[in-house]
């Protein structure tokens, strides 16, 4: 399995560049300054953040320390909902933290993923290890929401225990460099997966969804459903990559990309992969980039409703299939209502 | 109320309505008929402002102010309503919510109140009634999965909704059994206002037997070649359009 770069911001040297295969559409060393100083501790944030109507736990760092001022911790999730927040609120500056969190055997886990940018120019690093013991459950749900002149990189390794499940879906905004990534090591046996993305995109922005799931043993699933647009001269990058090992048979994996390219100068690279190694599989992916579609637009407007409000409802439905896919009633309601307004923001 | 005169429409590079002139008056239904190729389509879609549809010369006064001058979506807003031959499908956007965005956003063009929630669910409610449609299409995607007949239902049902004051029907019979169009017709004739005027596009006469005109029109060419009463559909579903387009040539 390629591992995710060990990304240090004190040494310039771990800083991947495009000449590194996963990183060739997110060239991080063009986008961080070579020098970056830790971010200054500020006041602690108002606990709450997006997901706050949700009760649950709340663990926050704020540049990258936690309250008691470390910068990673280990948890064991029991059960129920946590809140993890990461919250920036710097000019320039960087900080990096390290959590490695453990869904105990049997637990069901709804884990609410904010990325909260207040500053700007500053670089963050979250690296997270998830274990799931076997029979855990565990509903992930991201949301980025930084300043356009942020580099952002939240890097996840997932290892799933036999028969257990983990559901991911990411709301990626952009920034000058946004990276989401996600490692997972498959064992099959029972476990499900589904890795979902959604990302957002207007201005200068650029925003990488990468996956990487590795079927290292017989009877697994992954479904995976990353759909996204960008508009003005905006960034995109989807690299899906689904590994399935000699001997992981009765694997079922399926992959759809589907995006939105809303201006001639905007960008969407997308690379989708399946790589299967064992013979009695169900594996599938697709991928398609395109516009919206002219006469459907017209239809609408012609009922009174403006051209951007238009554009809104119709994008809104195009994503509004992956967050269809949230389990948990709250969140989706929640992502739902971040994303209509992300749109309004756009279009 | 309508009034086009002179009206030149180009798409691309070829002209498909070369001078054409109508009026229909406040509280007046008029028919356009025509055989295919005429240019029946291409009117529809220059008065509700599709883009593509490029007007060279002439005008379309609804009460007096230039449609033509106007976007799509405020036509909408000043009553024009184009029921699509074809309606299209918006898988993810349920029919209800569709329709309440529709009409909260011709009030707010009109500087009007937005309708609320409980108003809005009961008049969409007792509209869809009055057309036999099962309310619980309405949270279906808009069209996803409907038949033809309910397709032209919904078309009905937003037209229901918007209270346009000037109503364009593209083709509204086609794909319709004998059933669904005078389920049709009559949700078309309960909406006959003295203040709302109908355009009525058709190819056949049939629907002419339950949306009774009071003037019908031939279009061939590109303009209107003979204006008359309602006999004159039954004199064309008689004599087909070749007689008549050759008179008027």
């Amino acid at each position: 399995m390629n591992a995710p770069v060990k990304l240090d911001l004190r040494d310039v040297s771990t800083f991947p560049t495009r000449r590194d295969e996963a990183w060739r559409y997110s060239d991080f060393r063009r986008a961080a300054p070579a020098k970056i100083d830790v971010a200054p501790q500020v006041p602690w944030p108002e606990p709450g953040g997006p997901f706050a109507a949700i009760a649950g736990d709340e663990l926050t760092f704020a540049n990258g320390r936690m309250a008691g001022g470390q910068t990673g911790a280990q948890l064991v999730l029991e059960g129920g909902v946590q809140r993890l927040r990461f919250v920036t609120d710097a000019t320039g500056g960087g900080w990096q933290a390290e959590l490695a969190l453990t869904a105990a055997a049997g637990a069901h886990v709804i884990l609410l993923e904010t990325y909260e940018g207040r500053g700007a120019a500053y670089v963050a690093s979250a690296h997270l290890s998830f274990v799931l013991e076997d029979g855990a459950t565990l509903e992930r749900i991201v949301l980025l929401a930084e300043p356009a002149d942020a580099v952002s990189v939240s890097i996840a390794e997932v290892a799933l225990g036999r028969g257990s499940s983990f559901a991911q879906t990411v709301v990626a905004t952009g920034a000058k460099l946004q990276r989401h990534d996600t490692s997972v090591l498959h064992p099959g046996q029972g476990a499900k997966l589904r890795m979902d993305g959604v990302y957002l995109l207007g201005g200068a922005r650029h925003a990488d969804l990468t996956t990487v799931v590795v079927h290292a043993g017989p009877d697994g699933q992954t479904s995976q459903l990353a759909k996204g647009l960008a508009t003005d001269a905006a960034r995109a990058v989807f690299q899906g990559r689904i590994v399935v090992e000699q001997g992981a048979d009765q694997t079922d994996a399926r992959m759809r990309h589907d995006a939105l390219l809303l201006s001639d100068r905007a960008e969407i690279d997308a690379n989708p992969e399946l790589q299967i190694n064992a013979d009695d599989v169900a594996c599938a992916h697709g991928n398609t980039v395109g516009a919206l579609d002219a006469a459907t637009l017209f239809y609408i407007q012609s009922r009174g409703v403006p051209e951007s409000e238009a554009k809104a409802l119709l994008t809104q439905a195009f994503v509004g299939e992956v967050l269809e896919r949230i389990e948990h009633e709250g969140a989706r309601a929640i992502v739902q209502a971040f994303v209509a307004e992300r749109l309004e923001g756009l279009l | 109320m309508l009034s086009i005169k002179n009206l030149h429409v180009a798409i691309g590079e070829t002209e498909i309505l070369k001078g054409l002139s109508l009026d229909v008056p406040a509280g007046e239904v008029h028919a356009v008929m025509g055989p295919n190729g005429a240019g029946k389509s291409t009117l529809s879609y220059t008065l509700a402002g599709r883009p593509g549809y490029e007007v060279t010369a002439g005008t379309a006064n609804l009460d007096g102010e230039n449609l033509l001058a106007l976007a799509a979506d405020a036509r909408a807003a000043k009553g024009v309503f184009l029921s699509f031959q074809y309606p299209l499908e918006i898988p993810g956007v349920p029919a209800i919510t569709f329709l309440r965005t529709a009409v909260n956003a011709q009030r707010k063009a009109r500087g009007e109140p937005e309708m609320g929630a409980p108003e809005f669910l009961k008049t969409v409610r007792a509209k869809a009634a009055e057309l036999k449609m099962d309310f619980d299409m309405l949270r279906r995607g808009l069209n996803v999965g409907f038949s033809g007949g309910e397709k032209k239902r919904m078309e009905i049902l937003q037209m229901a909704m918007l209270a346009p004051r000037l109503l364009i029907l593209d083709e509204t019979d086609s794909g319709l059994d004998i059933d669904a169009l005078r389920i049709v017709a009559e949700g078309v004739n309960a909406m006959r206002a003295p203040q709302r005027s109908m355009l009525v596009i058709t190819h056949y006469q049939r629907l002419l037997d339950y949306i009774i005109p009071d003037r019908v029109h031939v279009l061939a060419g590109g303009r209107i070649v003979a204006s008359g009463d309602a006999d004159l559909a039954r004199q064309l579903e008689r004599e087909g359009y070749d007689r008549i387009v050759a008179e008027a040539a």
